[in-house]
């Protein structure tokens, strides 16, 4: 069958199975590999995509069922060569390590930023607890994304270091 | 030096004691991350590329009768069908395993595990192949499976491993550490003996990326190159070349960005071979990527040991011997990775962090119908399980005595005076000042605090617990006279070159999993040299562009290969002394090294960047008598000794008597790892651990039914901790230098994993108090907790 669909703002049509998933579309149809697989049984959340700005976990979501809609991937969250803060964020506050849960924690991260720009660190943990990271027991994304809400403009030129020397 | 880089150094230095320059930096790897332009092993795309999928047993135990590939051949889309016996015809059926076993590459006989390799298909695409696999028909005649290592020695048990030649039971090894007899003779007169049994439960690392390989064999050229998941590249590519007759030079095994490892992707798979066969049948490359499940089922476990633990005493809290008997089940095949002349890994630190009048350790290791592996999850090789077993028993002592535990171990610990120390088992202990690493951490928690809010609630009826241990690891495998794995020494390998305009690439051995060694190994360098970290590129995870080494598990990269960037920095710094001294005219003895620079002793205005050294070896002009130009080095680092980090870790909990819930409120971890190269990074390690302990302690087990069927073979099914789980780690430090370490650096990054279980359990089992309950076996479900308070037996694992 044929699938037409916005990614990251651009669209794309490609033939596919009926039975593909969304994120072996993303991943071995459009090259857009910075979605991960990490499970079967849509737990870990490593493959979270925006489907019509709505996180979803794109290992339990037809190829077919994006149709006509609007995914947005970690690819696109970079706007103009600009870092979003979210990914500003999680490089200021080591909110990452191996980098494999990374993008669907931005993803996720960004989403409930959107909708609620000051969370407390029990609503950004909320947000992110149908997703794993194995590597950085959390405390390092909650900051990261806590940095993204308090930096909504991202970081600032570095201020002068007159007398920082010795 | 970039003005970004000043600021980090100015800002970060005075955060914390004695880190090595350039400290809390952040991550150079990290950009790509973030972008989602990190390049994993399922990224790789490579033209006409096909995909494999691996067809495994149903049942744990049972003889293959039959297999019928027809219908699966006769798939449009399929390439390759391959069983057991078209490999035994080849000579590939079997492989070697790290711990000197043979493990199926795909069943001929038996399958001995549910989950294992019996046949796999090659075809054009992933779901095609997996379609492919449901057309396979196995008749099978299914047999008893041993689900239970304590039934494995039963006289009447089925024999697992009857393709071993003359094997009639399922035992493996036994092994033993220290004195039994002078241990029987302290335990003989002891005032106080505590005697518990204690099971650490099977667990899996499950690495959020899953193991697989791409395999692309040139038959043209004869190069094999397989993009694989693993932590240890050029130990495996030195075992395929032995096992598939491949000459090593014609072999390149590729790590490329890996999702986690944990001690996961240590082991050679079968699937890996499998890919390297599917390649070299089809002349394509062939990629093979496993679900979670097959993660979860197949690949390597971890601890799976029954103990039972004993601790002698003085009636005022000397402690005086600990003495253990282990039952340590390795599922089908022994395919433990640990140095071989350490079958039981380095369990026999389970002295711990005390001075022992003697310790005795007997273990039994055997064979059941479950997955093969046992070291793996950040656990230093097996030092997880022995941390629990004497944190677990010192506390047991405490509630004998009624003695306040932070107490009882500030009375029995090793005293700074006594190191290096030798234990009764006959591990050298190199630093530590345990007192004040306990005391750190008491301070932090407001221990004192904490046990008066403990009693009040007490008085309520409420139950909150305070869990404490104290570890000392054994991590840097490790000096070759007494290291190997299949007779490859634990040694690592490190090359520098300086360009001429004064960058660098630093080549490792070892491989990164996450820990940012393209960080961290650029600071070591830019230490020793002057050079920024920016200016360093460092590479690894690819055979052919690095030095030979053993890889990256056990907390070894910095111990040893990090000793080796360091030494190899300091090896272009002797040739770079020479060339100064030639382009200042005076003797080597004159000058002086200073920030990146050596200047004329007395003159610090005469002066040679390392960088203008750097353009003067490689440009025109004479160097000093019998100095070759260029300005390189390389050097393989054999460690003299392990190091040893430790810490104090203190759990708050609070249980809900009604449901048995745990929740952990507060965890302090006071890690002390000797020189500190990046605290960032260091936080971050021990944060993950201490995810992994509370997960292990409350949640994490693969469990079996009495049919050997895995219950723990998926997410839903294998709990790990989410972000609601666990709470903001407070984190604090010491630093003892490593003494034998050229830069006084020690292990972390499996120190909170191995420490931070007793402490959650401990801090349970604290809770409790009110119920008498002495002990109850991981995992701390709310339904054993529930049990435990109603007085009822711990449920058997």
């Amino acid at each position: 069958m044929q699938v037409s669909m916005t990614v990251n703002g651009e669209p794309v049509t490609r033939e596919i199975e009926g039975r593909l998933l969304l994120v072996h579309f993303l991943r071995d149809h459009l090259g857009l590999t910075g979605t991960h697989w990490g499970c079967d049984t849509s737990n870990c959340g490593t493959c979270v995509v925006w489907l019509d700005g709505e996180p979803v976990k794109s290992c339990t979501v037809l190829a077919a069922m994006a149709g006509g809609h609007d995914v947005r991937t970690v690819e696109g969250l970079e706007q103009d060569g600009e870092l979003d803060p979210i990914q500003q964020g999680f490089m200021e506050c080591h909110g990452l390590q191996c980098g494999f849960c990374t993008p669907g924690m931005m993803m996720t991260g960004r989403a409930l930023l959107d909708r609620n720009p000051d969370p407390t660190d029990g609503e950004i943990r909320e947000a992110i607890s149908g997703q794993i990271c194995r590597c950085t027991g959390y405390a390092t994304i909650v900051r990261s994304i806590r940095w993204a809400a308090t930096h909504p403009h991202g970081k600032q030129p570095e201020p002068e270091l007159a007398g920082a020397e010795s | 030096m970039t003005a970004v880089t000043e600021r980090r150094l100015t800002e970060f230095t005075d955060n914390d004691q004695h880190p090595v320059g350039y400290g809390r930096m952040l991550r150079k790897e990290d950009p790509r991350f973030v972008r989602g332009k990190g390049h994993y092993v399922d990224d790789v795309q490579l033209s006409g590329m096909l995909h494999l999928a691996i067809l495994r047993a149903p049942m744990a135990h049972a003889r293959i009768v039959k297999i019928d590939v027809s219908a699966a051949q006769a798939h449009p889309k399929v390439k390759l069908v391959v069983t057991g016996a078209m490999l035994a015809e080849k000579n590939l059926a079997w492989m070697p395993t790290l711990s000197n076993d043979v493990q199926a590459v795909l069943a001929t006989d038996k399958v001995r595990f549910q989950g294992q390799e019996v046949a796999f298909v090659v075809a054009e695409d992933r779901y095609s192949a997996r379609d492919a696999l449901e057309l396979i028909d196995v008749e099978y005649d299914v047999l008893e499976a041993v689900y239970d290592a304590r039934r494995a020695l039963d006289p009447d048990a089925p024999v697992i491993r009857d393709d071993l030649e003359g094997k009639t039971d399922n035992h493996i090894f036994d092994w033993e550490a220290g004195d039994a007899a002078a241990t029987e003779a302290v335990f003989a007169g002891a005032e106080v003996v505590v005697t518990q049994d204690l099971v650490y439960p099977r667990v899996h690392p499950a690495p959020m990326e899953t193991c697989g390989a791409v395999a692309d064999y040139d038959a043209v050229n004869g190069k094999l190159t397989l993009w694989s998941t693993s932590q240890a590249p050029h130990a495996h590519r030195t075992l395929y070349a032995i096992v598939a007759g491949l000459p090593e030079h014609k072999i390149r095994v590729i790590s490329p960005d890996i999702g986690g490892g944990f001690g996961n992707k240590v082991p050679i798979y079968p699937g890996y071979v499998c890919a390297i066969v599917g390649s070299l049948l089809t002349g394509k490359p062939v990629k093979w990527m496993e679900d979670r499940s097959e993660n979860l089922t197949s690949t390597s476990f971890a601890r799976d040991y029954v103990m039972r633990g004993e601790i002698a005493a003085t009636k005022d809290g000397k402690i005086l011997a600990v003495r253990t008997n282990v039952l340590a089940d390795h599922g089908a095949f022994n395919g433990q990775a640990a140095p071989v002349k350490y079958p039981a890994g380095f369990f026999g630190v389970f002295t711990g962090s005390y001075d022992l009048q003697a310790a005795y350790c007997k273990q039994t290791a055997v064979y059941t119908n479950k997955a093969p592996g046992g070291v793996a999850y950040a656990c230093s090789f097996r030092i997880t399980e022995a941390v629990y077993l004497v944190e677990r028993m010192v506390d047991c002592l405490a509630d004998e005595l009624q003695m306040d535990p932070a107490e009882l171990r500030l009375r029995n610990f090793i005293r700074p005076e006594q190191f290096p120390y030798e234990t009764k088992t006959g591990w050298v202990y190199d630093s530590g000042e345990y007192e004040k690493t306990m005391r750190e951490a008491m301070r932090i928690a407001g221990y004192d605090e904490l046990r008066k809010e403990q009693a009040e609630k007490r008085a309520r009826g409420e139950l909150m617990g305070i869990g404490i241990s104290f570890f000392t690891e054994a991590v840097g495998a490790g000096p070759r006279k007494d290291m190997d794995i299949l007779g490859l020494g634990m040694a690592d390998g490190c090359e520098l070159r300086i360009h001429p305009t004064g960058k660098a690439v630093v080549r490792l051995s070892v491989q990164s999993q996450g820990q940012g060694h393209e960080t961290t190994f650029a600071q070591i360098v830019a230490e020793e040299l002057g050079i920024p970290p920016d200016d360093i590129e460092v590479v690894h995870g690819d055979t052919d562009q690095t030095p030979f080494g053993l890889g990256t598990y056990g907390s070894r990269s910095t111990p040893v290969s990090g000793a080796a960037a360091a030494l190899v920095a300091r090896k272009v710094r002797d040739k770079a002394r020479i060339i100064a001294s030639g382009m200042l005219e005076v003797s080597v003895a004159d000058l002086e090294w200073e920030k990146g620079a050596f200047h004329v002793a007395g003159d610090p205005g005469k002066a040679v960047t390392i960088q203008q050294i750097a353009m003067r070896a490689h440009g025109a002009g004479d160097l000093p008598e019998g100095i070759e130009g260029g300005l390189e080095a390389q050097i393989c680092y054999n460690p003299s000794n392990l190091t040893y980090p430790n810490g104090a870790y203190i759990c708050v909990v609070d249980v809900d008597p009604g449901t048995g819930v745990v929740k952990v409120r507060r965890f302090v971890a006071v890690d002390d790892c000797g020189t500190r190269i990046n605290p960032m990074i260091i936080e971050g390690q021990v944060h993950g651990g201490l995810a992994d302990g509370v997960g292990m302690a409350l949640m994490e087990m693969i469990a079996f039914d009495e049919g050997g069927n895995c219950l723990g073979g998926s997410l839903m099914d294998y709990l790990i901790p989410t972000a609601l789980e666990v709470p903001d780690w407070e984190t604090g430090f010491t630093v003892t230098p490593s003494p034998h370490h050229p830069i006084g650096a020690k292990g972390i990054g499996e120190s909170a994993t191995v420490g931070s279980p007793p402490a959650v359990v401990n801090g349970v089992i604290d809770a409790l108090e009110p119920f008498g309950v002495r002990h109850v076996d991981m995992p701390l479900t709310p339904s054993r907790v529930w049990d435990a308070i109603q007085g009822h037996a711990t449920p058997p694992i």
